[in-house]
């Protein structure tokens, strides 16, 4: 790896007994799109909400450009430049869509800044509507947008903040194929310019866009690797066979 | 997490007119926008001549008191419509702040009055010595600074040891409850300090004029609307602004917004201690139009009552806290003197009804009318 | 020195009262997601029941305290607060609206002055510093925490109950009427309330507004206890009933609630969800 921007080691995440995570080492370089995929209750989501501030480790580091995130605030690590979406996605709904995109991407200015009305569309608002493919709608209010629509108003609210490391919930979940299509076009382009880890179910979204894979199980790594690499692992198949046949012999096919 | 969200409507139109998009896809906005704007503005206008050049000249100096009395009220309102419709955060405490405004003001009046001497209250007490937190009251400008710090100041300690926690929603509610429930037992026990459960009254001198007279009444009967209007276009202009957006995005998701890099306490507190100011600019106000201020004035159940006030007006438009207020100080003073018995049945009833069949109080069924009428032209 | 114990007792049994009342709360609350300010008068109901039956029995009065207040709590539930459930501030002053009526409904009947209920002749006296009167309400609530407590880990109602507050829609899918359970929890939580007010009137007159005094410092034990958690309700009613007792022995009765209201404040930087809490991933 050329030049590391995280840095995860011996995370361990419990609640109550249930280890979620149970000593997890990661790293990701600087303009990777990494994958991480794995069944149900793997992990993969305690492990963004854990870069992210969401949830506070039992142990272990996560370094993200030298700064230490473990006790940071989500807000504090927001600015440092790590952005995220969920799963359900959520937008402000009773905001229009420009408003939900001028509103993520002015949180670097001063508050009292803020309290001048928005005269213009900056630049980076109006590349993102044309991105998102969502500046037709930019005066709609966010409420009336369909699931997909969110879902891309949610990346496009993450493009304008201009984070250094980006974290995709399940971007595709529930979406129909012409929406996944789009998504993942729109994935692509992200990827050109960031950095980027998607936790993806979707086994065909995965072959088709993934690159760089890590396969969590059970609180663990389990491998690491290409697409291809990850698929031949007898590990990998044991686990996806072993838990439900039919679904898993797709994905690892 | 509590705020409802409820369709595409639950702002007035008068706070909606915005969200212009100048240079492209503005085709799908901006018809019959200019004409709102501009209806807005002759809307506020035309209140400004009514309340600012016919009240004064129509209402005798009695009711011309009592509208004096309700825009006081009304202030504390636009505070709670601000604080609670746009951010979300119900707060049942503005009593407090209506208080530490209307005391500082009370204290240096009393002062005033007394000339050098001790207060009366004091007097009848068996205070033989000003009290020391009363010395700098005597001053003017140090009681005309208090009115907005003091509360200003609590606000902004309050809400940052809470909004820090993530103490939100009823939780917030029930202590900003408990602490108006505090101060007035702590005023009524303070009896050489505060003046007891009488509070402060008997003022004579507002400033170098008799503030009995009606000359002096009707003056500050439009120092009150003038400062209501002055803090309403303010408070609009805070909700139009990238700021009130935010305070939006807070309201319907505070969670999220930290993901968008916001810290939403900064937000909830900094609107808290705006709405604290509005509250203690008010009962500074209030002292010279009614003449007195008392725990009674100020405690849960004042502090309940605007809330409601807010909600009956329309809490998610600003224009309808204010109204609220008004309307319900009317309502007040008619049925309590003419059906004072049945007077609190009708206020719960109202609340009631207000509540389950209209959340969005009169400012929703009038936007609700304005948009039936428009689709059918 | 004897001031100082004098106050245990007296701290103890207005914690007790405070948790009598807190259950309610912290379960409506808690499991509807309802903030009831009416529950104050439900108090309030049940101390004018025990006026009423003054002569037959005080030990008959509590049963019917709870009949009564529960059933007041139910009639409620029923027919206002059941359309708001998970918008506690909307409950909060749609219950308002209530309690105002309520609160004139008992000045029209009882007539708005205080009035006194004679305290049996069996709860007079005491032992040493511990008078019987207070010695009883604590052993009042002792024995409702215990049936509360049998009630909820003991039986299927109860455990259904618990079902429902942890997670409502899943409950509703395994098949729980949860209609009917929210129903028992409003029904015991305001009988309860009701039995507190039976409590109240061995310490003091009985008025139209006497839930107003206890309902804002129940809220309180309910924010410091932590939702829905019994055994925080009990710490936070003792914790709060002794400060509060306390702080009036000590300082100025004025003072006294200043002085909760800032260790309440205090208390909320170390634990902001309360005592207990459940750990939930969920982004609310």
């Amino acid at each position: 790896m050329t030049d590391t921007l995280l840095e995860i080691r011996s995370l361990e995440v419990a609640f109550g007994g249930f280890r979620a995570i149970d000593g997890v080492d990661l790293t990701v370089g600087r303009g990777e799109l990494r994958f991480l995929i794995g069944p149900n209750g793997a992990g993969k989501t305690t492990l963004i909400d854990v870069i992210t501030g969401l949830t506070k480790p039992t142990g272990g580091s996560v370094r993200f450009e030298g700064h230490d995130l473990v006790g940071r605030r989500e807000h504090e690590i927001v600015r440092l430049g790590v952005g995220r979406t969920f799963q359900t996605s959520v937008v402000f709904e009773e905001l229009t869509v420009l408003e939900n995109l001028d509103l993520a991407a002015s949180f670097r200015r001063p508050l009292w800044s803020l309290l001048r009305r928005r005269r213009v569309v900056s630049e980076e608002v109006t590349a993102a509507l044309e991105t998102t493919g969502l500046a037709a709608l930019a005066g709609s209010k966010a409420g009336v947008l369909s699931h997909g629509q969110r879902q891309w108003l949610e990346i496009g609210m993450l493009i304008v903040q201009r984070p250094r490391l980006l974290l995709l919930d399940e971007p595709v979940a529930g979406m129909s194929s012409g929406e996944r299509e789009r998504t993942g076009e729109l994935l692509t382009e992200v990827a050109r310019d960031h950095t980027v880890i998607v936790v993806e179910h979707d086994m065909d979204f995965l072959r088709r866009y993934a690159s760089q894979v890590t396969v969590l199980h059970e609180g663990k790594v389990l491998t690491e690797g290409s697409v291809d690499q990850v698929r031949a692992d007898p590990r990998v198949q044991e686990i996806y066979l072993g838990r439900a046949r039919e679904g898993a012999e797709d994905a690892v096919r | 997490m509590t705020a409802p969200v409820e369709g595409a409507d639950t702002r007035a139109p008068i706070e909606s007119a915005d969200a212009a998009v100048p240079d492209k896809g503005a085709g799908a906005t901006a018809p019959g926008r200019p004409v709102r704007r501009w209806q807005g503005a002759a809307a506020f206008t035309a209140v400004a001549v009514l309340a600012l050049v016919v009240a004064p000249l129509l209402l005798e100096p009695f009711r011309l008191g009592l509208l004096a009395k309700y825009l006081c009220y009304a202030i504390v309102a636009l505070g709670i419509g601000l604080a609670w419709g746009q951010g979300g955060m119900l707060t049942l405490g503005q009593g407090v702040f209506f208080g530490l405004g209307g005391y500082a003001m009370g204290m240096y009046l009393k002062l005033n009055d007394a000339g050098g001497d001790l207060p009366d209250f004091m007097v009848w007490s068996g205070v033989e010595e000003l009290p020391a937190l009363w010395k700098p009251f005597g001053n003017p400008v140090f009681a005309l600074t208090m009115v907005v710090v003091l509360p200003v100041a609590v606000a902004l300690l309050l809400g940052t040891l809470v909004f820090r926690q993530r103490v939100r929603g009823a939780y917030f509610a029930i202590l900003t409850q408990a602490l108006a429930a505090a101060l007035v037992i702590l005023l009524v026990g303070q009896q050489g300090l505060t003046g007891g459960t009488n509070g402060l009254t008997n003022f004579f001198d507002f400033f170098g004029r008799d503030v009995a007279a009606d000359e002096t009444q009707r003056g500050l009967y439009l120092l009150v609307a003038v400062v209501l209007g002055v803090l309403y276009l303010g408070a609009r202009q805070l909700v139009r602004s990238r700021f009130g957006r935010l305070l939006l995005a807070v309201r319907d998701g505070e969670d999220r917004v930290r993901f968008l890099g916001y810290n939403p306490a900064t937000v909830k507190t900094l609107t808290f201690a705006v709405s604290a100011g509005m509250a203690g600019i008010a009962g500074a106000l209030f002292v010279p139009v009614v003449g007195i201020i008392s725990p009674a004035l100020l405690g849960v159940v004042p502090s309940l009552e605007l809330v409601v006030a807010v909600a009956v007006g329309g809490r998610f438009a600003l224009a309808g806290a204010v109204l609220g207020a008004v309307v319900m100080g009317y309502a007040r003073t008619y049925f309590s003197e003419e059906l004072p018995d049945a007077w609190l049945y009708l206020q719960g009833a109202l609340f009631v009804l207000v509540m389950t069949l209209a959340p969005k109080g009169i400012a929703g069924l009038a936007a609700g009318l304005v948009r039936r009428r428009e689709a059918r032209a | 020195m004897e001031g100082v114990l004098n106050q245990l007792p007296i701290g103890l049994s207005i914690g007790a009262v405070l948790l009598l009342i807190a259950l309610g709360l912290t379960f409506t609350f808690g499991q509807m997601g309802v903030i009831n300010m009416a529950h104050g008068e439900f108090i309030m109901a049940g101390a004018y029941t025990a006026y009423l039956l003054q002569g037959v029995g005080f030990l008959i009065a509590l049963p019917a305290a709870f009949v009564v207040a529960g059933v007041m709590g139910l009639i409620l539930e029923r027919t206002l607060i059941r359309r708001f459930y998970g918008r506690p501030l909307d409950t909060l002053l749609l219950t308002w609206g209530v309690s105002l009526m309520l609160q004139q409904l008992a000045r029209d009947l009882f007539g708005a002055p205080n009035v006194q209920v004679a305290s049996p002749a069996w709860l007079r006296g005491g032992i040493g510093i511990l008078p019987y009167n207070r010695l009883f309400i604590m052993a009042l609530a002792a024995a409702s925490v215990l049936a509360i407590w049998a009630y909820m880990n003991r039986t299927g109602q109860g455990r259904r109950m618990r079902a429902v507050m942890q997670n409502r829609r899943l409950a509703a899918t395994s098949g729980i009427d949860t209609g009917r359970v929210d129903q028992r929890t409003f029904f015991i939580g305001s009988g309860l309330a009701g039995v507190a007010g039976v409590a109240l009137t061995l310490i003091g007159p009985v008025g139209p507004t006497l839930g107003t005094y206890y309902i804002v410092d129940a809220f309180l034990v309910v924010v410091a206890g932590g939702l829905g958690q019994l055994r925080g309700a009990v710490l936070a009613a003792a914790g709060l009933g002794l400060l509060n007792s306390y702080a009036e022995f000590w300082s100025d009765a004025s003072l006294a609630k200043v002085v909760v209201f800032v260790a309440i404040i205090g208390f909320l930087q170390i634990r902001p969800q309360g005592l207990f809490f459940v750990r939930s991933r969920a982004l609310t």
